[in-house]
């Protein structure tokens, strides 16, 4: 019976050093993926081939969503506001919860699932059939190669799916408050403007995104770097990109909101 | 390198991020109605700002002129120094008078300007000399139920009083 206590402590002893270690490593490789992105701004083109398949690709997933997003939150917020007679502030309201928080952090849960993913799986697939380890034997670094320019792309396209998703969230808000219910146009626009402030909402609101961005495609390129070269390998470090990255959005989220908007009252 | 089709979306995609950046910030934000450019502050001290806030506008016959840029605390007079940015279209005489507001019942407070009738406009950096404190409703019903008690009180003394006659 001691024995078997004395395994599951060494168990759990286990799991806490390699976590620690697997975090320093990834520290490292994020470090050494920012060192040596200098040839992804050099040959820009491969940048705009991999922001073609993580921007590009997500687009209809990002607009559809934002699309049906925006719908219910005008339906939900002119359900709630007319008990006030306040049907008119439902522009306010859908601008306010797309552009502060739900563009960001909706926009990045589905960049994480549509294109975290398939990066982790690209990379831990070319691991898996010993492309990165041939690219090496040509002396082609496959960190600056492979890894750089996929981070790049991420991180440059996350803010533009955000902020679709946020206008194209305002415009289903529109149509249904406004097109649908019949709430005065006017009043909408003129309350939200009131109400959204450039510096304050929208600026925070990108500085969320590029923050969420980083985040996902450090995560997505370093689970796929290290992935073990099996098949089983690449599916458990798909699903730990997925994993990983929506509770780092979700963390950092309540992170940058505590900071940024405590200073409203 | 040559062009592809690739590159034409990428070309397309970005485009549009900026486009949904310029729509967030021009049309759903108040950019559009900034005009940072030309202005000029006023200070106005306030006994009691209420639940005013920084960037509340500053009104005048209900037409937005200004924005609050600043609330302190002044620990020489002990009451709260406003700061508001003022555009440079309108100008105000120096016997303006500034009261703290609220637009509807339960909305949020502004600032409103009444013009005086002075013939010199107030400059950049002045202090509005007359200045009305918000209302708090706190103070408002203790005020209404005081004099609802003294005005109790005084009838029946007045009761009394016509008691000992008889």
């Amino acid at each position: 019976m001691p024995r078997r206590i004395v395994i599951g402590i060494r168990g759990v002893g286990h799991r806490v050093i390699d976590s620690i270690w697997r975090l320093g490593y990834a520290s490292r490789f994020f470090l050494l993926t920012l060192l040596k992105s200098g040839i992804s701004f050099r040959r820009f083109g491969l940048v705009i081939r991999e922001l073609y398949f993580t921007g590009v690709l997500s687009l209809i997933i990002i607009i559809v969503s934002g699309l049906f997003v925006g719908m219910v939150l005008g339906l939900q917020g002119y359900e709630t506001l007319q008990r006030f007679g306040a049907e008119s502030a439902v522009g306010t309201m859908v601008a306010l919860s797309l552009v502060r928080e739900l563009g960001p952090v909706v926009a990045a849960l589905l960049f994480a699932s549509r294109a975290g993913s398939a990066i982790t799986a690209e990379i831990g697939l070319m691991k898996a059939t010993d492309q990165l380890a041939a690219m090496e034997m040509m002396a082609v670094d496959p960190i600056a190669r492979v890894v750089a320019p996929r981070f790049w792309a991420g991180v440059i396209s996350m803010p533009f799916l955000a902020a679709m998703f946020s206008v194209v969230g305002v415009f289903g808000g529109y149509l249904v408050a406004v097109v649908l219910i019949g709430v005065d146009d006017g009043s909408f626009w003129s309350q939200m403007q009131n109400a959204v402030d450039f510096r304050y909402d929208i600026v925070n609101g990108v500085i969320k995104t590029c923050v969420f961005g980083v985040a996902v495609t450090a995560i997505a390129v370093f689970e796929g770097y290290d992935a073990s070269p099996t098949a089983e390998g690449v599916s458990g470090a798909t699903t730990r990109t997925v994993v990983t990255s929506s509770l780092a959005i979700l963390g950092l989220d309540f992170v940058l909101t505590s900071v940024m908007f405590r200073g409203m009252s | 390198m040559q062009r592809t089709t690739m590159d034409l979306w990428v070309g397309v995609f970005v485009m549009a991020g900026i486009g949904a950046l310029l729509i967030l910030a021009l049309k759903v934000g108040n950019l559009g109605t900034y005009s940072a450019a030309e202005s000029y502050t006023l200070i106005g001290n306030f006994e009691n700002i209420g639940g005013l806030k920084v960037r509340a506008p500053v009104k005048s016959a209900g037409v937005v002129v200004g924005r609050i840029t600043d609330i302190r605390f002044n620990t020489e007079t002990y009451d709260a120094a406003v700061t508001m940015n003022i555009d440079n279209r309108y100008q105000f005489p120096r016997d303006t008078f500034a009261s703290i507001l609220t637009s509807g019942l339960l909305g949020e407070q502004y600032i409103g300007l009444a013009a005086g009738g002075d013939e010199t406009v107030l400059k950049n950096g002045d202090k509005i000399m007359k200045t009305n404190s918000a209302m708090v409703l706190e103070e408002m019903i203790g005020r209404f139920l005081f004099d609802k008690a003294s005005e109790n009180k005084a009838s029946e003394d007045s009761d009394s009083d016509d008691d000992g006659k008889k």
